[in-house]
């Protein structure tokens, strides 16, 4: 469900499958595990392999971003598909975390980036 | 109301659920054809319907079940209606305020009537405490006809 990526600045999380109620709670849960062992500056979580995200998406982010700001931390998104990008839009959590498009950062071994986000 | 189809199935409001309705939904919504952005909006308000009634209906109780019943409406009007007999909802204005959640601790975002409203054409919410709630969605889907796609010449 989760690959993470422990750089000493930079904590990459990519999420895969289908951000929802029933999963979300692993996925917290492990997300904090990592975090609380570095607390690192830059925290991404990269959705390039998400194909699903509903407002329970929302909850992870908006409790990821508390949780940075309590040790002045950065929460960037990484890829979201159009659906998620509509999610966050109408919810507002594109004012909580730094969203970027198109980034190219390696994914784990053997697996390339799916699809291309044309707006 | 012209119910040209109909889908009508009930399951236990439990979250490994959640991906089935909502898949199920958007499946028999396909046979119009739709576009896959509207299939997508479908899709997460449908999610968030189930999930609400799966987070908050039978808290504190047995596990019950929730209805899903979809119908195909004359001009290409999706119709879903999801009914479970939980706890119900006293402040049915005061749940579907923007970011108000009843279960803060479980990291809800309280945005589950709001990307309901903004996904679908109109949404309806009835509730009677100890009784149950039920939620109708309408989301026009575009007709075949209206895309020019000019048929199957």
């Amino acid at each position: 469900m989760i690959e993470l990526r422990q750089e000493p600045e930079k904590l990459t999380v990519f999420l895969s499958g289908e951000l929802d109620h029933h999963h979300a709670k692993e996925i917290r849960e492990a997300i904090d595990f990592a975090v609380r062992e570095q607390f690192p500056p830059v925290v991404v979580l990269d959705f390039r392999h998400v194909t699903f995200m509903d407002s329970s998406g929302i909850g992870l982010i908006m409790g990821r971003s508390r949780l940075m700001e309590e040790y002045g931390g950065t929460l960037e998104i990484h890829n979201p598909s159009q659906q998620i990008r509509k999610v966050l839009r109408i919810s507002g959590a594109d004012r909580l975390a730094v969203i970027r498009n198109h980034v190219d950062s390696a994914a784990p071994a053997g697996k390339e980036p799916e699809h291309e986000y044309a707006e | 109301m012209n119910t040209l189809n109909e889908l009508k199935c009930t399951f236990p409001a439990r979250s490994e659920n959640e991906s089935f309705a909502r898949t199920m939904v958007c499946a028999f919504a396909a046979q119009l054809d739709p576009t896959v952005e509207e299939l997508a909006d479908l899709r997460t308000a449908v999610s968030e319907a189930v999930t609400n009634s799966i987070v908050h209906a039978y808290r504190n109780a047995e596990p019950g079940t929730i209805t899903v019943t979809v119908r195909l409406l004359p001009d290409a009007v999706i119709y879903v209606r999801i009914a479970d007999h939980g706890c119900g909802i006293a402040d049915i204005a005061q749940a579907m305020t923007p970011l108000y959640s009843s279960a803060p601790a479980e990291e809800r975002a309280g945005l589950g009537f709001t990307v309901m409203q903004s996904f679908t054409d109109r949404l309806t919410v009835t509730s009677k405490p100890g009784r149950g709630t039920t939620v109708t969605m309408r989301k026009k889907l575009t007709h075949e006809a209206d895309k020019g796609t000019g048929g199957c010449s």
